[in-house]
């Protein structure tokens, strides 16, 4: 069934702060092979110009991802979560994400297809750090294949 | 903010070194818990067939970071990646054998924008097949 257009322009409140951690973004350069310095030691970081670590650039989607959960979750949006697939994923920067940051994330539903019975969803992630300075802009399309006849 | 390469030394087709990243289903369960992405389409076979896949696939996430390096080693300055989108168009499939599965990234500079800043379009295959597509990226060079 179709998905309520009713929902398009919703926004959720934001989440409470995530504290980055210099450990967290070690463990996932580590997870993807990377060994820039950059993501490891607050020399290197400094001498690029950083106050500290900062993480690679879609580290900031494991946080952006989980405050999605509220709008997928939502028992009045009605997805069937089961058969969601990750669509396209794109991030606008307006600075590295950076040890010690501590972001929160404000999710607005930007619009809600339908399409050969498939309900695409459109979510925003707008992350803020801790002085209210816009960080980075997350877009997630989500696509809940439809179920199959029965 | 201080790129290795320089704006004016690059032009519409410069070519970035091309590279191929390894990925076995020891490197998924890895980044699933770094990442906090633990969907068990990701290593956990029984399930991925179940749900109608061929195999354990990738996270995209993780091959939309992975592609993302040959930018960042290019540029030498991570925080220089302005905008990164992809689409993900084919699962990476990765078969639980020593061997695994690898993707291969190429780019190249698609347009010189204003600012110092240069579109990368880049290339993801694994398997033949393309896994990203509309894979950009926005740079600040030196």
């Amino acid at each position: 069934m179709a998905l309520d257009q009713s929902f398009v322009g919703r926004s959720y409140p934001p989440t409470d702060p995530y504290e980055v951690g210099r450990e967290k973004i070690r463990e996932f350069a580590e997870a993807v092979g990377d060994t820039n310095p950059v993501y490891t030691d607050p020399e290197a970081a400094k001498a690029l110009g950083y106050a500290d670590v900062i993480a690679p650039p879609t580290f900031v989607f494991s946080i952006t991802f989980k405050a999605a959960g509220q709008v997928v979750q939502d028992p009045q949006l009605g997805l069937d979560y089961s058969r969601v697939v990750h669509g396209d994923q794109k991030f606008a920067h307006k600075r590295p994400v950076r040890a010690g940051d501590r972001l929160t994330v404000t999710s607005t539903i930007e619009a809600i297809k339908s399409l050969a019975g498939n309900d695409i969803l459109d979510i925003r992630g707008e992350v803020h750090d801790e002085s209210g300075e816009h960080v980075v802009t997350a877009w997630t399309k989500l696509v809940a294949r439809a179920a199959e006849e029965a | 903010m201080t790129a290795k390469i320089s704006y004016d030394d690059v032009e519409v087709g410069t070519e970035l070194p091309a590279q191929t990243f390894d990925v076995t289903r020891a490197t998924l369960v890895r980044y699933a818990g770094a990442s906090g992405d633990f969907n068990p389409i990701h290593w956990n076979e029984k399930f991925a067939k179940e749900v109608g896949l061929p195999d354990v696939i990738a996270h995209g996430m993780f091959t939309m970071a992975e592609a993302i390096r040959v930018v960042t080693d290019w540029t030498g300055d991570p925080g220089a990646v302005l905008e990164y989108g992809v689409r993900f168009t084919k699962p990476v499939v990765v078969p639980n054998d020593d061997e695994g599965a690898t993707i291969e990234v190429s780019a190249k500079v698609g347009a010189k924008l204003d600012d110092h800043t240069v579109r990368v379009d880049l290339t993801a295959m694994s398997g033949g097949q393309k896994v990203l597509g509309m894979s950009r990226a926005v740079v600040r060079l030196a």
